[in-house]
């Protein structure tokens, strides 16, 4: 494993395939009595969350408390500017005080590749900006092998497969999602073929030279699609012109009822969340059999935890 | 027994880089320009091999005091100066406070003769505050001491047309210039890099070539129908110079100038999100670069300016888009004119000597302080003498006369070396260095 995880750029299919394979193993221990492993007793996480999520915060928490590791949450709510204290400064600080690996959450897209200049421990990206979100990424993969990887569905058959020919099909505010940045290169480096759906203004530019297809049109996409996956629509978008109302928006791009009807029978839905119900996504579609919403929040405590092993635990035993 | 303390006797130099010959400098002039002059008691400098410029002038250059003498000072910005062969150089207004009126102008004119590196011209701001609002007293800039005859609200475009349309008009009463920066407000809002694919992987805001391009299309056309004079700031897109080269086949008064990062640097350089690469208009691509290269070589782009934008190591030590814009350019401009445009043949050294010295003199008016003059008998003795074929020694910020270090260039080897610096007779750096 590298030393950081910034971009899903950074892995090699062999990489990706490892933390989908170790995320599978440990995924067993969610399941004991006793949810636990000592792999990290003496190492220090350090939660380092710039933005409020307590979605990711807590994932990561669970993923490195079940490993034994002690966790700090370093909340610096704001801008480093307006906090008065430099990321330089935090940096600088969390490694005074020993921190083996440091999993930032930042609204400036490369905080972590500046973070990673001024410590020796690990830099795990939680998000940064409108950039990447890399863990997302791995546990949206590790969801996908799981319902729709490989012909054998029993324990570890999946083990060391990739995402090979299943089509995904991202939809939405493509533009500013960290998580569609970091998907597109994950799942296509495991072989799947990436599709995103976009109103042209939502579309980041030169996204031609991105390893997927383009399209504008939802529905011709959805009948040749085994994964759809709903971006939120931030709430700020709806006031700058990238589309004219919600309720166009919704017609346009919105996954309902009617428009799942038009999907394969196994395929799937899925979304990173926090979900817009009736935006991007219809409440009966956010809560059918097809929704693998709730479970991408458990794998996302299991693909961080395999991140936390294989990074600080792996590189131990390999010394 | 005469006092032989002003007489230098240069031996050998290439003039524009042609033929070896002696240059006499008596009390500022030069005397004579030939072949084996002798001066008795004249300082003897050896120049054999190293080509002799007229001084460099500098359109373009944030000294950045009054205000934030934590960047730099009128003293360490024209010491810089004097380092990168320049004898004159123009301070943009974009100062705390701003240079909009007649006083500050003159403070930052006094402070340059004070320290006597170059001839500091200072750039008026074109609206008060640089708020883009209301015309600044352009006038009592140009009647005051400093003579401002360059105005521009550098670092903030003048959008509002109308104010633009005033402004070129205004300044024709007293042959002054507008300078703008050319950038559409709405369409860069919070944009961090070129928008292409690079922004794009980044995860940053597109800076698009069009919102350069909108406005120098619009100011031009203002320029023609009030026949007025436009120059247009750090041209960074390969349109712009389409935009521009169609503007000067109309016969419009139209300049324009390139810095040397926009010369040399692309994009690619963000990829690790290195803010010292952070400027603004921001590092285009290649296309680009290659197009600026070609509009200044075939005289679309007047002259190479450096938009010397020195930041202490706090603004840029921080998350790419909290990161100040701006990068250092004095001591460095030459050396990359040559790696970029003498190098790969599109520029001969009288060319340098035009596009850096001759033609940015006529535009902010410093010709008629004696710069950007031939190196001839009877003119002032504003020139410099550079090594051309000095080894490429990688660029090292910290031994750089800035009390700023933020030069994209550091640890690149770049070409050649100036050698000395003359300005009005008395060099202000011989042997690569400060002479006081």
């Amino acid at each position: 494993m590298k030393r950081h995880l910034i971009s899903a750029a950074d892995l090699s299919r062999e990489d990706a395939i490892e933390i989908l394979d170790t995320a599978a193993e440990l995924a067993s221990v969610s399941s004991r009595p006793i949810r636990k492993l000592p792999t990290l007793r003496g190492r220090t996480v350090v939660n380092l969350f710039y933005e409020d999520s307590t979605r990711t915060r807590t994932s990561f928490e669970a993923a490195a408390k079940r490993l034994s590791a002690d966790v700090i949450n370093f909340s610096a709510k704001g801008s480093s500017v307006a906090k008065g204290e430099s990321l330089k400064d935090t940096a600088l600080t969390l490694e005074a005080m020993g921190a083996d690996a440091i999993v930032i959450r930042h609204g400036a897209s490369g905080a972590p590749h500046r973070l990673a200049e001024w410590v020796t421990g690990s830099v795990i990206n939680a998000g940064d900006g409108t950039h990447e979100h890399p863990t997302q990424a791995l546990l949206d993969a590790f969801t996908i092998r799981q319902r729709l990887g490989g012909p054998q569905q029993d324990g570890d058959g999946h083990r060391g497969t990739g995402l090979d020919g299943l089509r995904v099909t991202i939809v939405g505010d493509v533009l500013h999602s960290r998580v569609a940045r970091s998907d597109v290169l994950l799942l296509s480096t495991l072989g799947a073929e990436v599709t995103l759906v976009a109103p042209p203004t939502l579309m980041p530019y030169a996204v031609s030279t991105w390893p997927c297809e383009i399209s504008y049109d939802l529905d011709r996409e959805l009948p040749k699609s085994d994964v759809v996956m709903m971006l939120r629509v931030q709430r700020e978008r709806m006031t700058a012109a990238y589309f004219p109302t919600v309720r166009e928006y919704r017609r346009r791009y919105g996954l309902d009822v009617g428009r799942m009807a038009l999907m394969p029978s196994r395929a799937i839905v899925m979304h990173p969340g926090p979900m817009n119900r009736g935006v991007e996504i219809a409440a009966d579609v956010a809560d059918s059999s097809r929704s693998t919403i709730v479970e991408q929040v458990g794998n996302g405590v299991t693909a961080r935890m395999a991140v936390l092993y294989l990074m600080l635990g792996g590189a131990e035993e390999n010394s | 027994m005469s006092d032989n303390s002003n007489v230098y006797l240069i031996r050998g130099a290439r003039v524009l880089g042609g033929d070896p010959g002696d240059i006499l400098i008596r009390n500022g002039v030069i005397e004579a320009v030939g072949p084996d002059l002798e001066a008795g008691g004249a300082q003897k400098i050896d120049a054999a091999g190293l080509i002799a410029l007229p001084g460099l002038v500098d359109l373009h250059t944030h000294l950045r005091e009054p205000g934030r003498e934590d960047a730099e000072t009128v003293e360490t910005g024209t010491r810089a100066a004097a380092l990168g062969g320049f004898t004159a150089v123009h301070a943009m207004a974009n100062t705390e406070p701003v240079a909009d009126t007649a006083g500050v102008v003159e403070q930052v004119w006094r402070l340059g003769q004070q320290a006597g590196y170059a001839d500091v011209r200072p750039v008026g701001a074109v609206t008060v505050g640089i708020a883009g609002k209301n015309l600044a007293e352009l006038g009592a800039m140009t009647d005051s001491a400093a003579h401002v005859t360059m105005f521009s609200d550098d670092g903030h475009c003048v959008s509002d047309p109308l104010l633009m349309r005033r402004a070129l008009e205004y300044v024709k009463a007293f042959g002054g210039v507008i300078a703008q920066h050319a950038q559409e407000p709405r369409l860069t809002e919070g944009a961090q890099l070129n928008e292409g694919e690079v922004a794009s992987r980044l995860g940053l805001a597109g800076w698009p070539a069009a919102a350069e391009e909108a406005i120098i299309a619009r100011d031009c056309l203002l320029a023609a129908h009030t026949g007025s004079r436009l120059h247009v700031c750090h041209v960074s897109t390969a349109g712009s110079v389409e935009i521009i080269r169609w503007a000067k086949s109309k016969g419009w008064q139209v300049t324009a100038e390139v810095t040397p990062h926009h010369l040399f640097l692309t994009d690619e350089r963000a990829e690790n999100y290195d803010t010292v690469f952070k400027v603004n208009p921001p590092l285009r691509t290649r296309q680009d670069v290659e197009a600026v290269r070609e509009g200044l070589a075939d005289g679309t782009i007047d002259a190479v300016a450096t938009d010397h934008a020195p930041h202490p190591v706090e603004a840029k030590e921080a998350e790419w888009a909290e990161a100040a814009m701006g990068m250092t350019g004095l001591e460095t401009a030459l050396r990359v004119v040559q790696e970029a445009m003498v190098d790969t043949g599109l520029l001969d050294w009288a060319g340098v000597a035009d596009r850096m010295s001759v033609r940015p003199a006529r535009i902010g008016g410093s010709e008629k302080l004696g710069h950007g003059v031939s190196i001839a008998e009877g003119a002032p003795a504003n020139l410099m003498l550079y090594d051309a074929s000095a080894g490429s020694e990688a660029v090292d910020p910290k031994t750089h006369a800035s009390k700023s270090r933020n030069s994209p260039f550091a640890g690149l080897p770049l070409p050649g070396r100036v050698y000395a610096t003359f300005l009005r007779g008395v060099p202000t750096v011989l042997d690569g260095k400060v002479t006081k």
